[in-house]
């Protein structure tokens, strides 16, 4: 059984001008111990796929489908339960770390917090507790009597890092965890994050629009656009041979230094990423596409078998044609 | 690599007069003091935010500013806006320093900001916010052809299509490019990007790019970008400098820079380009450095990698390393770099071919 497994996902925000469906059919699965990145533009809905996970979505969001975390399901779960599985099973870190500490209580507080409310230890034994998460994650234990406005924003994170890590879950969401920091800081956190996947065996689930970080740190990427997932595989054939024509954009916009076919040659897509209210029809990503024809705007593809363990949302993917045909 | 038209074009306006001239230029902020550490006649620290630098942009140039926040980079972006003051040192513009003729001085150099949902005002019309500088600086012509060209230019067509629009009804990357018609309109020579796409969606940033390229080509523009992003400098810049705690510690032609650098801080910062094959690579320790304690000899001593593995020992330089401020060194032609190390190193033998 896999840890996480999310099936015919479908999130719904309402608000006051109108519906807003942002994730529209999702299936995914991350294995224990497994490392999996979800890549995608600002409103693909990837970090509401991270929300709906530990049910942190406003209560009038309409969730449709199934997640089951352990075999159990989220999306029915009581409040008794799902206490449990905050922090418990699964938990998130989030991108801006600066504003997700308390300013006014000291760090070793806010993570003694969630150990005492989860009683998984006593008041002495979470104390010590919170000086080797500390350390764990690369800062002096003493650093627990801070408040958050001493720590850099690289410490900030490891303190939301160590935090996330209180009481051992088996998955941990980044949800943008660098996206905020400085580039050397950005390694350092991405390191540090590897590193305790390895010792501690984590399931990880990693959110960014960065490819070149995904696979970095990933067993697996998830490609997101409008809503739908349009390329899954191995992170390193995703990220150095895509196979929908978005990834290849998406991929492009970090280039390898060094590499010619870059050189004074920025490439992008034309437009924007789609209004989650007005998905263009068929392919969603027809009107941005290259390599557009004829059906896209009609057909609706399906992840279709794009190699051995991979699939893409994409007619052009072989066999796709005679598929859709069907 | 001498063969590269790229790069003997760079070599070759650099004998040219340059447009904008940054020279030996200092910019430093008072720090915070609290009320009764100044009643005891303590004084508050100064940041040396820029701290000696000398650049110049020749017409039709692309130069990146890289390095770390904090270094200094959009310091020099603003002293050159005439934003700030400098300390000492002075900007100059064809040759005529930078003083109180900054108006006619900021249509001929313009700036883009990082965020253009915050460079717009809010409840101006896109057509009043490019007009807004044709009025302030009384430029002749027929105002709505003028604005009209310059949209289009920033590639929004038809132009008057959105002349009544407001800014919150475009996308992130029509904003950006409003942003950078509203620098065109005044028919500037240089273009100070800072950041341009770093809050921009991934697949929309190499249109701007893009864009940017065209305008350099189309009208020969000098355009100055301060980026964090090297790979960012792969794909548009001419030259690339390194900054590191108020200093350009390297500087030169992009491809060398990027792909044979000489300073160790360069390497590191390219080291951590996330890629796929890089799995175990240094990174430096340590948080970003701080401008009000600037450390004695190279500044960027206390976490540079050669002085720590005993390489600069070995060619006994670490005194010098630890104990001798310096300056940039032409190591290579029009390639210069403020490293001991590599001094020593190249001043011993030939330099190495560039390895491309």
């Amino acid at each position: 059984m896999s840890l996480l497994s999310i099936e015919d996902l479908e999130i719904t925000y309402t608000t006051q001008g109108g519906d807003v469906p942002a994730v529209r059919g999702v299936d995914m699965k991350i294995e224990r111990g497994q490392v999996v990145g979800l890549a995608g533009e600002s409103g693909c809905g990837k970090s509401t796929i991270a929300q709906a996970i530990l049910r942190l979505l406003p209560p009038t969001t309409k969730v449709t489908g199934q997640i089951l975390l352990d075999g159990n399901d989220i999306l029915t779960m009581n409040p008794g339960g799902l206490r449990a599985v905050r922090w418990g099973e699964a938990s998130i870190v989030f991108q801006g770390a600066m504003q997700t500490l308390n300013p006014v209580r000291r760090v070793g507080q806010q993570i003694e917090e969630a150990i005492l409310i989860h009683h998984q230890a006593g008041e002495q034994e979470a104390t010590v507790r919170v000086g080797d998460l500390l350390e764990q994650v690369g800062l002096p234990a003493r650093r627990a009597r801070d408040y958050p406005h001493e720590l850099s924003g690289g410490q900030k994170q490891r303190v939301m890092i160590a935090m996330a890590l209180a009481c051992s879950p088996n998955l941990v969401i980044a949800d943008e965890p660098t996206t905020a920091l400085d580039v050397m800081v950005q390694a350092q956190v991405l390191a540090l994050l590897k590193e305790l996947q390895r010792e501690l065996g984590l399931a990880m689930l990693f959110i960014t629009h960065d490819l070149s970080v995904l696979v970095e740190v990933c067993d697996r990427i998830d490609v997101m656009y409008a809503g739908k997932i349009v390329e899954e595989g191995p992170s390193k054939q995703v990220f150095k041979d895509p196979s929908h024509p978005y990834t290849r954009a998406l991929a492009a916009a970090f280039p390898e230094i060094g590499d010619s076919r870059f050189r004074m040659a920025p490439s992008g897509l034309p437009g924007d990423p789609p209004d989650p209210q007005a998905v263009p029809s068929g392919c969603p990503f027809h009107p941005r596409c290259p390599l557009v024809f004829e059906d896209c705007p009609k057909i609706v593809p399906e992840l279709y078998e794009a190699g051995p363990d991979r699939h893409a949302a994409c007619l052009l993917v072989e066999g796709a044609r005679t598929e859709a045909g069907r | 690599m001498s063969t590269d038209p790229q790069m003997q074009t760079t070599v070759a306006e650099e004998k040219s007069a340059p447009l904008l001239e940054i020279d030996n230029v200092r910019v430093s902020f008072a720090g915070r003091l609290g009320l009764g550490a100044g009643l005891v006649g303590k004084h508050a620290t100064e940041a040396r935010a820029v701290d000696g630098v000398t650049l110049s942009l020749h017409s039709g140039e692309v130069l990146a500013l890289a390095g770390e926040s904090g270094c200094g980079k959009t310091t020099i972006a603003r002293t050159v806006m005439g934003l700030e003051r400098p300390k000492s040192g002075e900007i100059r513009f064809k040759g005529t320093p930078l003083g109180r003729n900054l108006r006619s001085y900021r249509r001929k150099v313009q700036m883009v900001f990082q965020d253009p949902t915050g460079a717009l005002n809010p409840r101006q019309t896109i057509y009043e916010s490019l007009a807004e500088g044709l009025r302030i600086h009384n430029v002749p012509g027929h105002e709505e052809k003028l604005v009209a060209q310059a949209l289009s230019r920033a590639g929004m067509r038809p132009p008057e299509s959105f002349f009544l629009r407001y800014p919150h009804e475009l996308s992130g990357g029509q904003r950006q490019r409003v942003v950078i018609a509203g620098a065109l309109v005044l028919e500037p020579e240089v273009i100070v990007a800072d950041e341009p796409v770093s809050n921009l969606d991934a697949s929309v940033r190499g249109e701007i790019l893009q864009l940017l390229l065209k305008l350099r080509n189309e009208l020969g523009l000098a355009i100055l970008i301060v980026t964090h992003d090297l790979g960012l400098a792969w794909t548009v810049a001419d030259r690339v400098a390194v900054m590191y705690l108020g200093r350009i510690v390297e500087i030169g032609p992009a491809e060398e820079v990027l792909t044979a650098p000489l300073h160790p801080y360069t390497r590191a910062l390219l080291d951590v380009v996330p890629e796929a094959e890089g799995t175990d690579r240094p990174i430096l320790e340590g948080e970003p450095p701080d401008p009000t304690r600037i450390p004695e000899g190279c500044r960027f001593h206390p976490r540079c990698p050669v002085l720590s593995t005993g390489r600069a020992a070995e060619l006994g330089v670490a005194d010098a390393c630890t104990g001798t401020d310096l300056g940039l060194e032409e190591l290579r032609p029009v390639h210069f770099s403020a490293c001991h190390v590599a001094s020593k190193e190249h001043g011993r033998k030939a330099p190495p071919p560039p390895g491309l």
